[in-house]
């Protein structure tokens, strides 16, 4: 297959781990954060940790999208679908995702809410125009990668005068989160892999303060076992000289400025939220994106009436510790345990992109054995 | 567990291995149903029978490849054939809903009449309940079969033993990926079939091999990494897969690629899986190579007693990751 094929191709990762042995013998214990989901998932599914040096430690950041969802949101969205007059559409992923009480939007659906998968958010708007009769709302969720989508879908639904059509949006920025997870108390991660696919929209330029305010580097990466060892070995040549700055390994697809129409379309949908609230995070100020006064008609929260619980994060559960990278998903005492994939307790176990749903999936025999 | 059914009960996996264990097994429980293997072995003056049943409620009727009837038929001949079985008759249960088309019913019996005959089997009973609109999705098929066992083989997971070899009959998931893309709703163009066939024939030339053939299953619902999650509990032992052996078609592939499923996860209508032992596994290839439906038939994988019973695949990285069992239905990831 091309274009997957050669950016898998196991001689040439062995040649970079060559290289990536050479540069880190001249280093300390080197932490480094992989922001994506995308990236702790084929990290673990490669099993590319067997090519790193011991000296480099990969970390998982908050770049899950579904992870990152508070629990209140879910059970918000399971409110708006218990709604008799509502056809609630959401990404599949979202679906097995738990609120409160241990709740999901696959439950739901059983209990009869009217519950259903699409695969774009204009395929929520296609089904609004063809079940008029119906209040079709889109969960909207995801970075600065699926908000275009949205952002797009409003826009036609406003052209279309598309009436009984609205968004429930929870779209987040993954600048703010960055600067979130910097500005903790001890941060020790020194250099990161950056998003590739959010950077296919927002471009490199968002992540310069990452360099310039806080001294580290930062690379652009995608998401084949090459694209993802050459990102570590570009990040620890500037340890080794000592520079911070932003590089872009994935440049078939990244370009630095980013995809300006959907930048575009992004300013004129949303306006950013004072503050949002990110599961394992907490709230991070100007990290959520809502429904511009333009669009309001088409904000579910304005046509709805939602809850707005907030429901704390589970006390057991070590997730903001592994979402800062100072703790494994190992570490935690219910990994494992209370908390697996069918039945998570926290944010990083919830998708398959979640750190700790990824090393369970693919790495517990490591500890385990 | 939930305290109400939901679709992840029926999709293969993990939920749904628990609904049977915790609900239907514990009402239920009894010797021949206890083993939760593809078909029941009843005996009966000295003849041993394998016996099965498995409904059908695929969305559409009809996709590329096969239909509901043809797959009605192929899926319990193969529960039957990988239990070890020549299958001898099956039944049929339809229900019906108010409203369906006659000409609709005919074209799917019709196909089912050609699928039994493939497989050179009879229909033999059947029967057909009619509900109101709206109260079933346009037609269910059940079929149940019955076969007799071969005297030569005795499938048991518990005969697998360390150095044994996993064999696979040919490409994954091009079932799954067929239906997935006939619902439409993903608006991509590949031209993937549905891959529904009788695989008595293979699992006939199997069981040739007599007590070197320790175990079979179709990958079906919750696909190969599933079943073979069941086989290393059963054995109590690991299986240790070459993830560059397994035969995936590059369309399928890249439709997997696109939607963010992995073919290990992805049903199948018309492959098996079969553990032999070492000394057996050349020439078992080759008779699979030998039959058309096995001409991409590969070794995938070998047999481990490891302490944890665990499905595990070497990456062509030098790593190995944990293959674990599906834990609903496989849903397309967001980014």
């Amino acid at each position: 297959m091309r274009f997957v094929d050669e950016y898998r191709d196991a001689a040439a990762a062995r040649a970079v781990a060559v290289e990536l042995a050479d540069v880190a013998a001249g280093l300390p214990h080197v932490k480094l954060m992989e922001v994506c989901g995308g990236h702790t998932h084929a990290i673990y599914r490669h099993g590319l940790d067997a090519l790193l040096p011991e000296n480099v430690e990969l970390v998982h950041g908050p770049g899950c999208p579904v992870c990152v969802i508070p629990m209140g949101r879910v059970d918000d969205g399971i409110s708006l679908a218990e709604h008799p007059e509502v056809t609630f559409t959401s990404f599949g992923d979202m679906l097995r995702v738990p609120g409160g009480r241990h709740r999901s939007l696959l439950e739901a659906k059983a209990r009869g809410a009217d519950v259903r998968i699409v695969y774009s958010p204009l395929d929520a708007l296609a089904l609004a125009v063809r079940e008029p009769e119906r209040q079709v709302v889109f969960f909207g969720v995801g970075f600065e990668t699926t908000a275009p989508a949205t952002a797009l879908t409003l826009r036609r639904a406003r052209e279309l005068g598309v009436e009984n059509f609205s968004v429930f949006c929870n779209h987040v920025l993954i600048g703010p989160a960055l600067r979130a997870i910097l500005d903790s108390p001890d941060t020790d991660i020194a250099g990161f892999v950056g998003p590739g696919h959010v950077s296919t929209v927002i471009g490199t330029s968002p992540y310069t303060f990452v360099a310039a305010d806080y001294g580290r580097p930062v690379v652009v990466a995608g998401f084949e076992p090459t694209d993802i060892l050459q990102a570590v070995l570009m990040l620890l040549r500037q340890l080794r000289a000592g520079t911070a700055r932003v590089e872009n390994q994935y440049g078939r697809v990244v370009r630095p400025a980013g995809n300006t129409v959907a930048l575009a379309a992004l300013e004129e949908v949303f306006e950013v939220r004072d503050d949002f609230e990110w599961r394992g995070l907490g709230a991070i100020p100007r990290s959520g994106l809502r429904i511009a006064e333009d669009y309001a008609h088409w904000d579910a929260e304005r046509r709805f009436e939602v809850p707005g619980a907030r429901i704390e994060d589970p006390k057991a559960c070590r997730c903001g510790d592994v979402l800062r990278g100072r703790a494994k998903p190992w570490e935690c005492k219910v990994f494992g345990t209370a908390c697996t994939p069918e039945r998570p307790l926290g944010t990083c176990m919830v998708s398959s992109e979640g750190a700790c749903a990824a090393y369970h999936a693919y790495g517990r025999h490591k500890v385990l054995a | 567990m939930s305290d109400v059914v939901t679709l992840a009960d029926g999709a293969g996996g993990k939920a749904s291995r628990r609904l049977v264990e915790r609900l239907f097994l514990e009402e239920l429980r009894n010797p021949l149903l206890e083993t939760l293997d593809d078909a029941a072995v009843v005996s009966a003056n000295g003849t041993r029978l394998a016996f099965t049943t498995d409904s059908y409620v695929v969305r559409p009727l009809r996709f590329p490849g096969s239909d509901i009837g043809e797959l009605a038929v192929n899926g319990t001949v193969n529960d039957l054939a990988v239990s070890g079985a020549t299958p001898l008759a099956l039944t049929a249960g339809f229900v019906l809903e108010e409203g369906f088309p006659l000409d609709e019913l005919r074209g799917l019996t019709r196909s089912m009449g050609r699928a039994a005959e493939r497989a050179g089997v009879a229909v033999a009973a059947g029967d057909t309940k009619v509900v109101e609109r709206g109260a079933a999705d346009g037609l269910y098929v059940t079929t149940a079969g019955v076969g007799l066992l071969d005297p030569r083989v005795e499938l048991d997971a518990r005969r697998v033993r360390a150095g044994d070899r996993v064999l696979l009959s040919g490409g994954l998931a091009e079932h799954g990926i067929a239906v997935m893309l006939a619902r439409g709703n993903l608006q991509l163009e590949f031209d993937v079939e549905s891959d529904s066939a009788p695989v008595h024939e293979l699992a006939s030339a199997l069981c040739g091999f007599g007590a070197e053939l320790r175990w079979m299953r179709d990958p079906t619902r919750g696909g190969l990494a599933t079943l073979l999650n069941e086989l290393v509990a059963a054995a109590g032992a690991s299986v240790v897969l070459d993830e560059r052996a397994i035969p995936v078609r590059d369309d399928v592939r890249a439709a997997c690629e696109l939607l963010g499923i992995d073919p290990l996860y992805v049903a199948n209508e018309g492959k098996l899986v079969a553990v032999v032992s070492a000394e057996a596994a050349d020439d078992a290839l080759a008779a699979l190579r030998a039959h058309p439906l096995g001409a991409q038939a590969a070794l995938i994988g070998e047999v481990r007693s490891d302490d944890l019973p665990l499905v595990l695949a070497d990456t062509p990285f030098g790593g190995s990751r944990i293959v674990d069992m599906m834990v609903g239905d496989p849903l397309p990831r967001i980014c």
